[in-house]
């Protein structure tokens, strides 16, 4: 244990009752219950904390908030490994473990930061660069540079933790809990609006956190606060959420907020770690506050340079001095606060170096009263010192401000704080796509109008408006008048008041503070800390002419990490203009983006993961194949069973078993996934010969008929038997993955196209379970267990179904067929399913009956050339290119598809046909999507003629089987063709699709 | 995440809906399609606009009331301008 050096002995929101045991990098250290991780380790004394993105610097921490550049820090260890999270952003809690990030094999001692020496072979854009030459350059860079420049490393083990998700619905969502977030939910739920407050700190506060003796209402401001919350939280239909940031504006007023619940207590905390929350707002308070820019000066990035307002946040809320002597660099007024509350703590401010000229404001003079030096027109010119400030140099300005003058004067210092004005956070109004506008007293971006739609309203710092009694007032009027808007008429109160603050004076707008030196040789003068993008390097870009933001943004990487520049992004844009001769608007801005801050996968996951990420549909028996050992394969959300092991049967084995059982006696198969779609109403048959490609009013009742349905392409997009029940009414089958598309897309033709026809349609697929027994001995197993009907060919004719009794069961069945097999398809209600497959199970085991799965059926079906929509089609497939010129009714005028059959590319003879292809070793299985050509060459490219969709071993025919689909197929019979693959080349024989003659003659 | 007002169940989330395609596209009749050339035929089939501004296109209320319905949206604010049932012309709005 190290003691906390630069603890201050009183003061800050930290309770100094309560210590807290970290440890960072392997050491352990002690905080307080309230500190952050970045107060912590100032309090330590520990300032370098990471390694820079590119050449390995060594940095320190430079805010205090969400805009952290450079403390970048891997929380947790093991399977909880998180990394890229913000120093200042993580609570301190008992066992919290830290690590630094990009640094090898230490932090201190760091080899990578050969690159800094090196940085002239590092230009900005010398990725892209690699792409370009040498050739296969980027192939020889990107391992180096992959290793080398980097952020933390995430866990590869599966997250333990919970995450959960929610929605929330109110009137008025205020963002950013500080005084004028505060106010505006205080006036919106008063006047008895539904509220909800977020704010990504732990307490409410927002920048009243981080005041020494500021007042509200003629008391201490933090107590105004805490009777706020109170009130607040007494109301029932307000909410306030803290810990939880606002990181996505999205369309029409939602907000994406992640809620961190356990973070702060580590991962023995019980309960989700964190919470999703997509809230839908009728207005939208932006109350998000404003960043400090640092000011870009030769080597800005030494650990121990930081924010000043960073500064007076570690001091006034943290009790911890950032260092024990500070010099301040600024260019407005606000930084002498910081120099103001550091004296008043007792720290030392060695001086405050002016780039303005002359500063005479309010709280210069009360620096300059405390005895505290202000070195007015001066620049900082160089800091020194490698892994810890040691000392800076400060020179004169000279007249224009672009050069400094005169001697140096070297003042010995470990922090450098800086100021170089504010910037409103208006990252939230920019996500909205509405555009900010520049202003040119603040010299910042303020928000734009809104865009249409997404009601919404900027206030206080986040609008511009700094003062704290403004502040007060705009977040009062803005929640007022929302509630006010919505209908919502109780007294909303009066505003709160505050004390103006001293009058303060413009500032002095310098992007590049000058050394004696030019830029880019000497000192670096970094403009985003993250990506290590210097002011040379944007000159750099400007000179290779990459002039626009966007243009500047890719070519630099200048904003694209973790913090999104946050602190860079204006200092960047600012110099451009200046280099170009033009003003920052001309210039433009980048579009801010979600997130705001970076967010976790665990979180958009959410419970739906593993079995929770999709349904999981089952069979109404499916747990008797379970109990029966059968795999499971999943067909869209379907499991269904894929074959039945036997003990010591491989997969082959068993498929075998069940194929050829089916062809010699019966199988059976749980055919209940197949869609099904009950169509009714007078107009169902015309609507069916507009759905089919072939004719459907001639269709008997009791009988069936199967059909392609055509996309208005012309392509196959599913088939099915459809079978005629009444006059009027119909039951479709579709195949098993098409099931939702087919009856979406007859709703649609219905409603959108034909709405005066009478037709209905309702998905019974659940309603009905579906055993269909194949084999020659089906109808015998069948016989012994059906009533009420005449089971023989002529009573019951091949494609009709007959409603009857299967074990006292009432059953519907339909002498159809998928495997070329007699065959018996019985339907049953879902609740008797299982009590009707053990009766034929029963019946059957006579006859050897052998459930089969899935991958039999396949075989089944493939050996009689049946096609599989989705399978042997892939959306440009027509009926006629699959051999069905027969099922497209010439005689009715129109179907959907049917102009589109007659476009000459559909109708030439020479498309791709449906094959059957023979191996000429019959042993040889081919692979599916295997490419077919006709010559061989030595290697690719070679042109491909079609490929291989399905292929099998056949244990009927005792040999391979496969389908394809090959240019001009059907007028090829006969030829060999060649597959090459896995080094090999493969000769097959073009032939017919129904192996069980075709394919068995071959082999004879 | 837009917010779509079906017309028979009220406002509802976008992920409740499924898009379909540009509205108020015709198909031809028999008759048309009789005499109109495959290029026009190719028009009907894949030819859709993509404006920068008011865009007429039809919507499902997939997981709700699975009903289409038409709606006039800003591509550029994603504004829903007019949420109206199938079969109504296009409203004759200003360009946004």
């Amino acid at each position: 244990m190290s003691a906390q050096k630069n603890r201050l002995a009183t003061g800050g929101r930290i309770d100094r009752s309560r210590p807290v045991r970290f440890t960072f990098d392997g050491k352990a250290y002690y905080g307080y219950q309230g500190d952050s991780l970045a107060s912590a380790l100032l309090a330590n004394g520990v300032t370098l904390v990471g390694r820079s993105f590119k050449y390995h610097r060594p940095r320190g921490i430079v805010s205090a908030g969400a805009e952290e550049p450079n403390a970048l820090i891997e929380v947790g260890t093991g399977n909880r490994r998180e990394p890229n999270t913000r120093a200042p952003q993580i609570e301190l809690y008992d066992g919290l473990t830290t690590a630094s990030q990009n640094r090898w094999p230490s932090l201190d001692f760091d080899l990578g930061a050969v690159n800094s020496c090196l940085s002239r072979f590092f230009p900005s854009g010398f990725y892209y660069k690699t792409f370009k030459w040498p050739k296969d350059g980027w192939l020889f860079y990107e391992k180096f540079i992959r290793r080398m420049a980097g952020l933390g490393t995430g866990s590869t083990e599966a997250d333990p933790d919970r995450y959960d998700k929610v929605y929330g619905h109110c009137d008025v969502m205020v963002v950013g809990g500080g005084p004028a977030g505060i106010a505006a939910a205080l006036a919106a739920g008063r006047a008895g609006a539904r509220v909800v407050l977020v704010d990504e700190q732990s307490e409410l506060g927002g920048s009243l956190l981080s005041e020494r003796d500021r007042s509200i209402d003629g008391k201490p401001a933090m107590d105004w606060v805490a009777a706020a919350e109170a009130e607040l939280a007494a109301m029932p239909e307000v909410k306030v959420l803290t810990r939880t940031t606002a990181f996505a504006y999205l369309d029409a007023n939602m907000l994406s907020c992640v809620e961190r619940i356990t973070d702060h207590i580590g991962p023995n905390a019980s309960g989700p770690r964190q919470r999703l929350w997509r809230i839908r707002a009728r207005e939208v308070i932006l109350a998000t506050g404003s960043i400090e820019r640092p000011l870009v000066y030769s080597d800005n990035d030494r650990p121990g340079c930081m924010l000043a307002s960073a500064g007076r946040t570690y001091v006034n809320r943290y009790g911890t001095a950032p260092g024990q002597r500070v010099v301040i660099l600024t260019n407005n007024d606000t930084a002498y606060q910081t120099a103001l509350d550091f004296a008043a703590a007792g720290v030392s401010v060695a001086a405050v170096v002016d780039l303005r000229a002359n500063p005479q404001g309010a709280l210069v003079q009360a620096t300059r009263d405390k005895g505290i030096e202000v070195i007015a027109n001066s620049a900082i010119t160089h800091v020194k010192g490698a892994k810890q400030v040691k000392e800076v140099d400060v020179m004169s300005l000279s007249a224009d401000g672009k050069s400094v003058t005169g001697g140096v004067r070297h003042i010995y210092c470990d922090t450098v704080l800086s100021s170089g004005g504010w910037q409103p956070t208006v990252h939230l109004h920019s996500q909205t796509r509405a555009k900010v506008v520049w202003n040119e007293e603040l010299h910042a971006f303020v928000p734009g109008p809104v865009m249409p739609g997404q009601n919404n309203v900027s206030v206080g710092a986040a609008k511009g408006v700094f003062g704290l009694a403004d502040c007060l007032a705009e977040g009062h009027e803005a929640g007022a008048e929302a509630a006010r808007r919505f209908g919502f008429t109780n007294a909303a109160g009066s505003a709160a008041g505050a004390e103006a603050e001293p009058a303060a004076e413009p500032l002095r707008p310098m992007w590049i503070v000058p050394s004696d030196k030019p830029v880019g040789q000497g000192g670096k003068h970094f403009v985003d800390y993250q990506n290590d993008v210097t002011a040379a390097d944007v000159m750099l870009a400007h000179r290779e002419g990459y002039l626009s933001v966007e243009h500047l943004k890719r070519y630099t990487t200048m904003g694209m990490a973790t913090d999104q520049g946050k602190t860079s992004n204006v200092n960047a844009l600012a110099i451009m203009a200046g280099l170009r001769g033009m003003n920052i608007p001309e210039v433009g801005t980048t579009t801010f983006r979600p997130p705001y801050t970076p967010v976790t996968f665990g979180v958009f996951a959410g419970p739906d993961k593993g079995d929770f990420l999709d349904p999981i549909r089952k069979t109404p028996i499916h747990q008797w194949h379970a109990d029966h050992g059968a795999a499971f394969e999943c067909v869209g959300q379907w499991h269904r069973a894929w074959y039945y092991p036997k003990a010591g049967e491989s997969m082959h084995d068993a498929v075998n078993r069940e194929v050829k059982a089916t062809r010699d006696s019966v199988g059976i198969v749980d055919a209940s996934t197949l869609g099904k779609i009950d169509i009714q109403g007078p107009d169902a048959a015309w609507f069916l010969n507009m759905v089919y490609t072939n004719a459907w009013t001639k269709l008997e009742p009791g009988k069936c008929r199967y059909g392609f349905m055509c996309g208005e392409d012309g392509m196959v997009f599913d088939d099915g038997v459809t079978s005629r029940i009444a006059e009027n009414h119909f039951h479709m089958t579709t195949t098993t993955g098409g099931a939702a598309r087919v009856l979406s897309w007859l709703e649609e033709w219905h409603q959108c196209e034909w709405p005066d026809r009478k037709v209905y349609f309702t998905s019974v697929t659940e309603q009905w379970a579906v055993f269909a027994l194949n084999g020659p001995n089906s109808r015998k197993v069948l016989e012994k267990v059906v009533s009420g009907i005449d089971l023989s060919e002529e009573a019951f004719p091949f494609m009709s179904w007959r409603d009857c009794e299967v074990a006292g069961v009432k059953a519907r069945i339909f002498r159809i067929s998928f495997t070329g097999a007699l065959s018996f398809e019985v339907n049953v209600p879902p609740s008797y399913a299982l009590h009707v497959w053990r009766a034929l199970m029963s019946a059957g085991e006579e006859f050897n009956i052998t459930p089969y799965g899935t991958e039999a059926l396949h075989v089944l079906r493939a050996e009689k050339g049946f096609v599989i929509v989705g399978q042997e089609t892939d959306g440009t497939m027509t009926p006629q290119d699959l051999g069905f010129e027969w099922i497209i009714g010439k005689a009715k005028p129109d179907f959907i598809g049917r102009r589109s059959h007659l476009r000459s590319d559909t109708a030439r003879p020479d498309r791709k046909h449906l094959v059957g292809l023979l191996t000429e070793n019959p042993q040889e299985v081919l692979p599916e999507g295997a490419q077919i050509v006709e010559h061989v060459k030595d290697k690719p490219p070679m042109t491909m003629i079609g490929h291989v969709t399905s292929s099998y071993w056949s244990p009927n025919a005792n040999r391979s089987i496969a389908m394809a689909v090959i240019k001009n197929g059907r007028n090829r019979m006969g030829q060999t063709v060649y597959l090459p693959y896995d080094g090999k080349v493969v000769a097959a024989r073009i032939a017919k699709t129904d192996f069980l003659q075709d394919g068995a003659a071959a082999n004879a | 995440m837009l917010l779509i007002s079906c017309p028979y169940c009220g406002p509802r989330d976008e992920h409740e809906f499924s898009y379909g395609h540009e509205a108020h596209i015709a198909r031809p009749t028999l008759e048309q399609q009789q005499t109109m050339s495959d290029a026009e035929w190719a028009d009907y089939l894949f030819m859709r606009k993509n404006p920068k501004g008011v865009h007429f296109e039809r919507w499902v209320h997939s997981r709700g009331c699975r009903q289409w319905f038409n709606v006039a949206r800003h591509t550029v604010t994603h504004e829903i301008i007019k949420v109206y049932p199938m079969g109504e012309p296009a409203p004759n709005l200003e360009q946004k």
